[in-house]
């Protein structure tokens, strides 16, 4: 209990992960809050990379979480350009009317 | 070591319970800030266990560009008006349980694998890259990252360029009702398109806008 191991920040990984899952599935009124899902499974990811790194000693995973940072950066700005360029267009964001592939 | 966990449960318990507000709030704009929250919560755990130039770039990054983007494209777009209200929809509200179910499902197959696991025996063997302890986390990366790494860190540059050129070619805009100053069109401009000689006769004026 008093004694924090590697499966304590697994564990609070393993939660916010599934905290992003459910914001993916459950969030249905803004496209927004999806992206900020995906932030928090990236940031979920961080996690377990950097303490798979202290935890067995060894420098890789900050390495790779370096490089996940920079991927979730250009995946935010491209994203949010995204929807930018489709509220211009479209007008609207809300998950439930964007439906213009549905045929 | 007490002193270390209460710290860890404290961090762990602000970023677990500002992540679920992330997803629940009916309010873009405070979903960004509990974002932000969560963002420094982590980055206080990663500077604890010694990872403290992660922690200080993930400030840098999450805290000071990506969730002020994700700000400004609330306040742009103006979508803090229409709520967040995925829990009282009611026209199709049969997607909350099952995105429920598979979210639990999820959670417990990621907690049976991180309670039945261990590592390899010849785990230690292959570890290449031991972290030091005479100098710094930051120097430590450093002298990784400019040498073995080079590539990778140069591909990642290139993966932010092509990211701010994709977003600039994706919200640009030629607005055609505004007037702009085209340098081209007057450095280009010569005596004989600008100037007119004219013949005046005597007692008659000339019409200049013909």
């Amino acid at each position: 209990m008093f004694s924090i191991g590697l499966g304590h920040y697994l564990t609070l990984a393993a939660i916010i992960f599934t905290i992003g899952i459910a914001g993916i599935f459950l969030n249905r009124k803004n496209i927004i809050v999806i992206l900020m899902s995906i932030e928090l499974i990236l940031l979920s990811v961080s996690i377990n990379l950097v303490s798979f790194s202290i935890f067995i000693d060894d420098l890789s995973g900050q390495i790779f979480t370096l490089f996940i940072l920079t991927v979730a950066a250009a995946e935010a700005a491209i994203g949010l350009a995204i929807i930018v360029a489709y509220h211009r267009n479209a007008g609207t964001i809300r998950v439930e009317e964007i439906d213009k592939l549905k045929g | 070591m007490i002193a270390h966990a209460i710290i860890f449960y404290i961090f762990s318990f602000v970023a677990i319970v500002s992540a679920v507000m992330v997803i629940v709030s009916r309010n873009t704009v405070h979903s960004v800030f509990f974002l932000i929250l969560d963002f420094i919560s982590i980055s206080c755990l990663f500077i604890m266990i010694g990872a403290e130039f992660l922690g200080m770039i993930m400030l840098i990054v999450y805290v000071g560009a990506v969730a002020i983007l994700f700000l400004f494209v609330v306040m742009m777009l103006n979508v803090s008006q229409q709520k967040n209200e995925w829990f009282n929809s009611s026209q199709s509200s049969s997607h909350i349980p099952v995105g429920l179910l598979v979210s639990i499902i999820i959670f417990f197959e990621l907690i049976i694998v991180i309670g039945g696991w261990k590592y390899k025996s010849e785990l230690t063997d292959s570890i290449s890259l031991k972290l030091p302890t005479n100098i710094t986390n930051t120097q430590s990366l450093g002298n990784v990252i400019y040498t073995d790494y080079i590539h990778l860190f140069q591909l990642a540059g290139m993966i932010l360029l092509v990211s701010m050129i994709g977003a600039i070619v994706l919200t640009f805009r030629r607005r055609s009702d505004i007037k702009r100053q085209s340098y081209f069109k007057q450095i280009s401009r010569e005596r004989e398109d600008g100037v007119e000689l004219k013949d005046v006769d005597n007692n008659k004026g000339v019409k200049i806008d013909v």
